[in-house]
């Protein structure tokens, strides 16, 4: 069995180097969400409409809260779709 | 003397009139109530992301306005009774939430002048 190192790849596994993850609200200063601007939303929804986890946008547990409720207000005045295919 | 701020959806079925005539009545209703209408947008005809009660577009009305809290229950008593309305949606405004809103009316403001300048020029 070859040695470890001796095994070469064609291109080196790019292993991508950690993102420190920022909360775009605390950095810009963004104190609260509006309701009723269907696309700024849309930044925080997936394709098929659904409110991505802040593992993925890395916003704080604060304004995650507050982007649900105005995602929410939001579909309730039929801005945003409950469900969709390829919204973007 | 809370600010509250309340959009709602009327069918589009409506002819322009009625919809004014519509608009009148909760803006009357509200200073009926003593309450003290900071500012009103329509966002006019506007296509909806899902059909509500068949309807696939909708006249937005948004309306800002002062109020103490009773006068919120009455409002949406008549927006309950009232069928021409869809969907509403009425919210208290945080102070952050006022802030925004007073910095959104000036921008506003400050487009439509620049729009009234422009037609000067020409």
């Amino acid at each position: 069995m070859a040695i470890q190192s001796e095994i070469r790849y064609l291109t080196p596994p790019s292993v991508d180097v950690k993102k420190k993850k920022y909360c775009r609200f605390k950095k810009s200063g963004i104190k609260y969400i509006d309701y009723k601007d269907p696309e700024f939303l849309k930044k925080f929804l997936n394709e098929q409409g659904k409110i991505l986890p802040r593992r993925i946008t890395g916003t704080s547990l604060k304004f995650q809260r507050r982007v649900a409720q105005a995602v929410k207000r939001a579909r309730h005045l039929a801005l945003l779709p409950y469900v969709t295919d390829l919204m973007k | 003397m809370n600010n509250y701020e309340t959009v709602f959806i009327l069918t589009p079925v409506l002819s322009e009139v009625q919809m004014k005539e519509a608009v009148e009545k909760f803006t009357n209703l509200l200073k009926s109530e003593g309450a003290e209408i900071v500012n009103e947008e329509n966002w006019g005809l506007r296509k909806l992301a899902y059909p509500i009660d068949k309807k696939t577009t909708g006249f937005y009305q948004l309306v800002e306005f002062k109020a103490n809290p009773q006068t919120i229950e009455t409002l949406e008593i008549n927006f309950r009774r009232d069928e021409r309305v869809i969907r509403f949606l009425t919210f208290r405004q945080d102070k952050f939430a006022a802030e925004y809103a007073a910095k959104r009316r000036n921008l506003k403001s400050a487009a439509k002048e620049t729009i009234k300048e422009t037609v000067k020029e020409i």
